[in-house]
């Protein structure tokens, strides 16, 4: 983490870069915030780059780029994908980024540590860059508990895109491949239930959602200037939540929104308060759009037509749904 | 003081349902909030804080107004019924009964808004202790006592037994419902339990947090001005998360749904995060996220305490400290202020 | 609301302009059948039919959506089915990966000149929703009664 600070501090005296964009520390020790670092005192007192930095500074990315010189941001491998998507979208300014690509571990999940049956949680050890991240030890008001690195990691951590950064200036700190799972298993196994089981399924996640467009806020391809379910013109801008319909709509048209330009970068699922798979809409979309149209990853470079601004003259016909059985 | 084994928690609940409607936590694929209870969900009583706070059962987060219906050349109105049933709330902590006290202060003073109250009327609390406090707790700095909550029947959840003290009149009343699966007990082990959850909030890391240069003594125009603001709010996405968790957020939207044939008229809770909050004819009147941001922190801590003799809008029980998506808070805020000398 | 019990669905069709809506035209001219539960809206193009559009149609109590545009190759504007087709299909099958039942939405192409194959599509479509019965899933209970 040092090393990040101090090549930060070097680019921000030599002039390469006005700000640093990365993440501050936190007050509880795992609760770290995105943040902008003006000077190399701040760097030193309030940087922190560890296992719990899993917010994606990608979308900051687009405020920045609207300031005067250049920001250094620090940018995950899976962040990267975001970044490009966003380049290829006119919403940042590649010449207003100095991106260092910065290594991952995978990510962890206070929740998921809480849900193991962690309570009162003072400090979580073995989280930094420099430790093995193979086992946490969680200090609480209750004893201390270790805990397997692995299994507190964040959904997407577990379908990990690899430790290749697809866009940076340069790359700083080792990465590790923490995928252990079938990216689109989860995906399937709703496929295989009945109507009935994957509508009530659905219902029972989305019957959670409160409407606090945490989801779409923190989403790198939600950057429309105004929501469409924040026009005052559309009876649809409710923040209700009425189970009969309103969660579905929302999750429908935002899923579909994003379709061919979500990365799966996994946000949605992370910041969501009430735990809803969100990810879930996101990878069966991109799931069809491999099927039907060849393997699409978004955001692996900058330049190709996405694949709902695109078409062949032999695409699948729309029945396909109900034939295919 | 009564009580009861914790294997007959479902008899309890079936006996207190039968008089009443039952809300109780419920687990929801890992997510606890509180809902009405049948025999088939999934009581979570451990988990000490509900997602949404239980302000929901007395200020839902939708609820509908009156219905308009047209047929033919004629229009009828119908107004939606005031709440007429008893319904019991169980297993509200000591914040989110308090956050109660808080929304009385906005919804039963004129003009009473006649929904709130009929539900507060209706509205049989049972609160229980908090037995492990946590991280983000800090209610104490409110003068909340996790080991003594309000309500109108306290309840004490240690060991294998639940026990039991009716404190007020609806709970000595909801008390004789249930009394045949009650048995009575002295105080000693409830004694014991107190003295345990309040060594324990002692040792909270945000139990020492200072309110020096907030509330009543506030200087408004100074905090309003404060070049703080624009250091914090920065990471802020504008979400409404923190809103919809707080057990004291108290705004909300009146909005119509056209139905086809008609129309409802609805409320819903509303966030001084969304751009579109307190939208009027002339457009809006925080026009930026750091008004927004500065807005929400400004009316827990400075202006509804100076309207209400000096009572916070923040009850202290850490959700948005919990499940705020950039890991901001009202305690960085009281501490970044506290670290900028309270300017 | 017929007489009796019989169930009548509500079906929103959405028809481009330049194909589907005139040969909507001609199966009427024609004086062929197709049953009256279909309403058509008339969209320049079945590109601009948004997903919105149909959610929106179930929600406020449509028990199927059909949408219906240019042959591939003779869009008005060369290419805008394509894309309509693309999203069509994604959307379609998401609603399926809901649990929406198969058959509620169905897209077909239908020329200025296929009268009769506006008319068969529509009453298939209707046998179709009929047999399967009032939209429950997709629908927002405030708008039931």
């Amino acid at each position: 983490m040092q090393r990040l600070i101090d090549r930060a501090k070097e680019l921000l005296a030599d002039g390469t870069v006005v700000r640093v964009l990365g993440w501050k520390k936190g007050d509880l020790g795992f609760n770290p915030e995105p943040a902008y670092f003006e000077t190399a005192e701040a760097l030193d007192s309030d940087f922190i780059y560890d296992g719990f930095c899993g917010a994606n500074l990608s979308k900051y990315m687009i405020e920045a780029s609207k300031k005067d010189g250049k920001t250094l941001v620090f940018l995950k491998p899976c962040d990267t994908y975001s970044f490009n998507q966003l380049i290829k979208e006119h919403r940042v300014d590649r010449e207003k980024a100095y991106i260092i690509g910065v290594g991952c571990k995978g990510k962890l999940d206070i929740e998921k540590i809480k849900a193991m049956g962690v309570k009162g949680i003072l400090s979580v050890e073995g989280a930094s860059m420099d430790s093995e991240c193979e086992t946490l030890t969680v200090k609480t008001l209750y004893g201390d508990k270790e805990v397997s690195y692995n299994e507190a990691m964040l959904e997407r951590c577990h379908v990990c895109k690899g430790k290749e950064h697809q866009i940076a200036d340069e790359v700083m700190l080792e990465s590790r491949d923490t995928k252990d799972a079938e990216r689109f298993a989860e995906v399937e196994k709703i496929e295989a239930m009945s109507p009935l089981e994957k509508f009530e399924f659905f219902k029972k996640e989305l019957s959670k959602c409160i409407r606090c467009n945490a989801c779409r806020n923190v989403c790198p391809a939600c950057s429309c200037r105004k929501c469409v379910f924040d026009s005052t013109k559309f009876d649809e801008a409710t923040k209700a939540n009425v189970d009969s319909f309103e969660e579905k709509m929302f999750h429908i048209i935002r899923a579909f929104h994003v379709a061919g330009r979500c990365t799966d970068c996994g946000e949605c699922s992370r910041v969501c308060p009430q735990g809803i798979p969100l990810h879930l809409f996101n990878r069966k979309f991109i799931k069809d759009i491999d099927t039907f149209y060849g393997e699409f990853q978004a955001g692996e470079d900058t330049e190709t037509k996405g694949p709902l601004t695109n078409f062949t003259f032999d695409d699948v016909e729309p029945s396909i749904v109900t034939e295919r059985g | 003081m009564y009580k009861i084994n914790k294997e007959n928690l479902s008899a309890l609940f079936s006996l207190i349902a039968e008089a009443n409607e039952l809300y109780v936590p419920v687990s929801i694929n890992g997510a606890v909030n509180f809902a009405a209870w049948d025999e088939d969900v999934q009581v979570d009583l451990d988990t000490l804080k509900t997602v949404k706070s239980p302000k929901d059962a007395f200020f839902p987060q939708s609820e509908t107004l009156y219905s308009c219906k047209r047929n033919g050349k004629k229009l009828s109105i119908t107004p939606e019924e005031l709440s007429s049933k008893d319904f019991v709330v169980f297993g509200m902590k000591a914040c989110d009964v308090k956050g109660l006290a808080v929304l009385d202060k906005v919804f039963l003073v004129d003009p009473v808004d006649s929904y709130y109250k009929a539900r507060r009327e209706h509205g049989i609390i049972v609160s229980l202790a908090c037995s492990q406090p946590e991280e983000a707790c800090f209610c104490n700095v409110f003068g909340i006592d996790a080991s003594s909550p309000e309500g109108d029947v306290q309840v004490y959840m240690i060991g294998d037994e639940l026990f039991w003290n009716a404190v007020t009149q609806k709970g000595e009343k909801l008390t004789e419902q249930v009394k045949s699966l009650l048995a009575d007990t002295d105080e000693a082990k409830v004694e014991e339990e107190k003295a345990s959850i309040k060594a324990i909030v002692e040792r909270l890391p945000y139990s020492n947090l200072s309110l020096d240069g907030w509330g009543e003594d506030a200087v408004l125009l100074d905090k309003f001005n404060s070049p703080i603001w624009e250091e914090l709010y920065k990471p802020c996405l504008a979400c409404g998360t923190c809103t919809f968790v707080c057990p004291t957020c108290q705004c909300y939207d009146i909005k119509d749904y056209n139905t086809g044939n008609g129309v409802q008229r609805y409320r819903c809770w509303d966030s001084c995060m969304y751009s579109d909050f307190t939208m009027m004819a002339h457009g809006n009147n925080r026009t930026s996220q750091m008004q927004r941001y500065r807005q929400r922190f400004m009316h827990k801590l400075v202006y509804y305490p100076q309207n209400n003799d000096g009572m916070y809008s923040c009850v202290g029980c850490g959700r948005c400290v919990d499940k705020c998506p950039t890991g901001l808070n009202i305690v960085k805020v009281i501490k970044a202020f506290e670290k900028g000398g309270n300017k | 609301m017929s007489m009796n019990n019989e169930f009548r669905p509500k079906i929103v069709a959405f028809c481009c302009n330049w194909c589907s809506y005139a040969g909507a035209d001609l199966a009427g001219s024609s004086r062929l059948q197709y049953p009256a539960d279909v309403k058509i809206i008339r969209v320049p193009c079945s590109c601009r039919v948004n997903p919105m559009f149909i959610l929106r149609a179930f929600e406020k109590g449509a028990d199927g959506v059909i949408m219906c545009g240019c042959h591939p190759g003779d869009c008005h504007y060369s290419t805008g089915n394509y894309y309509a087709r693309r999203r069509m299909t994604l959307l379609f099958s998401m609603l399926e990966y809901l649990g929406i039942e198969n058959g509620r939405t169905r897209v077909e192409w239908v020329s200025a000149a296929e009268g009769v194959k506006f008319s068969t599509t529509m009453n298939e479509f209707v046998d179709k929703i009929r047999s399967l019965g009032e939209n429950v899933r997709l629908g927002d209970l405030r708008c039931k009664d």
